[in-house]
């Protein structure tokens, strides 16, 4: 099992109010599966996702992944997780202004303590998976379309070779075909066998996932096997 | 992450800025270059200081007169204005002082000299032959004093080479001219070689004449204004003083050393406290130039705060794909060292050029030691890991959460 959540609970607390994200998440996810967690704004989805990329632990509940027990860790070995098993792709891309798509890419190597003189080949490889094409791969990251960019951001979080891939509304800031070509790559890696979580509060968006979690009020309220998944042949 | 990144993200960092990071560079610059260029300039003149005392002789032990004191009373004049010291106790001093390699009385006196077309006013010492090897003096031409001089009361004189071009003209030549002292004709024998110095004391600024001749023929008087004594070597300078003293006063009868006519000075005395007045001086000097270092240095914690602000959400990022704290902190700590590191490069080339400057359109003589510019490094990565560390401290603690979803 890649990732296994039992009674998840993440409780806020500041001087006087308090207040429960989430009220006991349970779920599973497989190595190779394409899940997509969805719910509206304030659904506790963005509390999930945090853990679910090591950012945060669970107030009670534990968390599995890969087989290590992630809701005890501390600091230094949560940042570890992340460097080793997670990949992030961000609604804003977050990529490093003013350096090239080569470095973008490089960045996560370099805190996994990946010898310098293999990192190029490797980002060379995750941007051809991510699908972006080479004549970009010098080019300054602020000087690319908006879904280049999330091919670049894409490609980071593929460089390192994560457990996950955990994609927080990829969509979000691009226009709906841009979009579309973006899910049909998760689509494609998914099919080379990336296991990828996508966030998300569109049903759009999550319908071209293989299961569809709903989350609400910090609870699961169903799960679906999605029949009939949109496909997007990724260009 | 290996060091090589840290200096490549650093590098990366730097230049995205480079007019920020040059400016905040400037404060260091200018502290380190103005501590580097006083320190140079004080230690310069100390050294100055040092050299013109020790061309003065070596080893060397001066005897002077002390206060004159009438009898029965308290009341006490100038120093040295005395006139205690007598051609005897300079005798007396010669043959019995043991540790003594040579010893040269003086009566020393201020005169108006004539010669052919020219005059001037000048101090006319009065000496033995011993003075060359005393006060560390050569002859440029001619022959200095000899005994035969002394013992003879030879009308002859030795003249310092600023003296010589005010009477007879630049570099012109003086042997065997006449001069007049005190209306009285003197036969030039020798030029001394110039030792520079400046002030009333002048070595190059005198006439040498005889001390007997000064004496009976000039002043008319058999006391000395002060006796010379070269010590055998620097370790028997305290024996020198100590058998001076005690013969001066039991030839002056007095009990007490509280209550000397004399003094007894010795250079190493008059170097300490001239080095601990520049000193003082060199001191200051830094101390007044390191308030501009501070103030770079808080220059550089303003940046590198801006900086950790600006980069909220990349150190967000970088943290979410994996770095420690201890990354993050190292990156923003280099930073900081970086510029003030290489402000103290730039610095230290500035101080360089600032005593340079001085130097050579000034006059001001400066000497650059290697220890200023070794704690001019050390300071200026000191200021770096002073200023930068809070900054450091406060980009590593950021929540990545946080900082991800900051605008």
């Amino acid at each position: 099992m890649m990732i296994e959540l039992k009674d998840v609970t993440k409780l806020y607390s500041n001087e006087n109010v308090e207040f429960l994200a989430l009220k006991g998440v349970t779920f599973q996810v497989e190595k190779g599966e394409f899940v997509a967690i969805m719910g509206p704004s304030g659904s506790g989805k963005s509390t999930l996702m945090h853990i679910l990329g090591a950012l945060d632990t669970p107030t009670s509940g534990t968390y599995r992944l890969d087989g290590k027990d992630v809701s005890t860790m501390n600091e230094h070995d949560l940042a570890d997780m992340r460097s080793k098993k997670i990949g992030f792709v961000f609604q804003s891309f977050n990529l490093l202004r003013r350096a090239t798509v080569l470095r973008n890419v490089m960045l996560p190597l370099m805190y996994a303590g990946v010898p310098k003189e293999q990192r190029k080949d490797r980002a060379i490889k995750a941007l051809k998976s991510a699908g972006l094409d080479e004549q970009y791969f010098n080019h300054l990251s602020n000087q690319l379309s908006g879904g280049q960019m999330q091919r670049v951001a894409i490609a980071r979080a593929l460089v390192n070779d994560p457990a996950i891939i955990l994609a927080d509304e990829p969509t979000g800031n691009l226009d709906t075909k841009t979009g579309e070509f973006v899910l049909g790559t998760f689509q494609r890696l998914n099919d080379e066998g990336h296991t990828i979580i996508l966030i998300t509060h569109e049903r759009d968006v999550a319908e071209h996932a293989k299961r569809i979690l709903v989350i609400r009020d910090g609870q699961m309220q169903k799960e679906e096997v999605n029949h009939q998944r949109r496909i997007q042949s990724a260009t | 992450m290996e060091i090589q990144d840290l200096f490549e993200e650093t590098y990366f960092a730097l230049s995205a800025n480079k007019v920020r990071s040059s400016l905040t560079m400037l404060g260091i610059v200018i502290g380190i270059g103005s501590v580097i260029a006083m320190v140079a300039i004080g230690s310069g003149a100390q050294g100055n200081i040092q050299a013109s005392i020790a061309s003065v002789g070596s080893n060397l032990v001066i005897v002077m007169p002390g206060a004159p004191r009438g009898v029965g009373t308290q009341v006490s004049s100038g120093r040295g204005n005395a006139q205690t010291l007598t051609q005897g106790d300079a005798d007396a001093v010669t043959a019995q002082v043991t540790l003594a390699k040579a010893v040269e009385p003086e009566l020393t006196k201020r005169y108006q000299i004539r010669a052919t077309g020219a005059n001037t006013n000048t101090q006319v010492i009065g000496t033995t032959s011993a003075y060359t090897e005393v006060r560390n003096f050569q002859m440029d031409q001619g022959v200095f004093l000899t005994d035969s001089d002394i013992s003879s009361m030879g009308r002859v004189a030795v003249l310092g080479p600023t003296t010589r071009d005010d009477l007879f003209g630049q570099d012109a030549s003086a042997i065997g001219q006449t001069i007049r002292i005190n209306n009285i004709q003197f036969r030039v024998i020798g030029i001394t070689k110039a030792k520079g110095g400046s002030g009333f004391s002048n070595p190059d600024d005198a006439v040498y004449v005889p001390i007997s001749t000064a004496q009976k023929l000039l002043a008319g008087t058999t006391f000395v204004s002060d006796i010379g004594i070269e010590a055998k070597d620097a370790g028997s300078i305290a024996a020198v003083q100590q058998q001076v003293t005690d013969l001066l006063l039991q030839r002056h009868n007095i009990a007490n050393v509280a209550q000397a006519d004399f003094q007894v000075l010795n250079q190493a005395d008059i170097l300490a406290t001239a080095s601990s007045v520049t000193n003082t001086f060199t001191t200051l000097l830094a101390a007044i130039a390191s308030i501009s270092l501070v103030v770079g240095g808080i220059g550089i914690m303003n940046m590198m705060l801006t900086t950790v602000t600006e980069r909220t959400r990349e150190i967000g990022l970088r943290k979410a794909i994996g770095a420690q704290r201890a990354d993050i902190s190292a990156q923003f700590l280099m930073e900081a060292i970086s510029l003030t590191f290489i402000g103290g490069i730039i610095g230290v080339v500035l101080g360089w050029f600032i005593s340079w400057i001085g130097q050579t359109f000034a006059g001001l003589p400066a000497q650059m030691t290697a220890s200023s510019v070794g704690l001019a490094f050390g300071v200026s990565a000191g200021i770096g890991i002073v200023f930068g560390y809070y900054p450091a401290r406060r980009a590593a603690r950021l929540n990545p959460i946080e900082a991800l979803r900051f605008e």
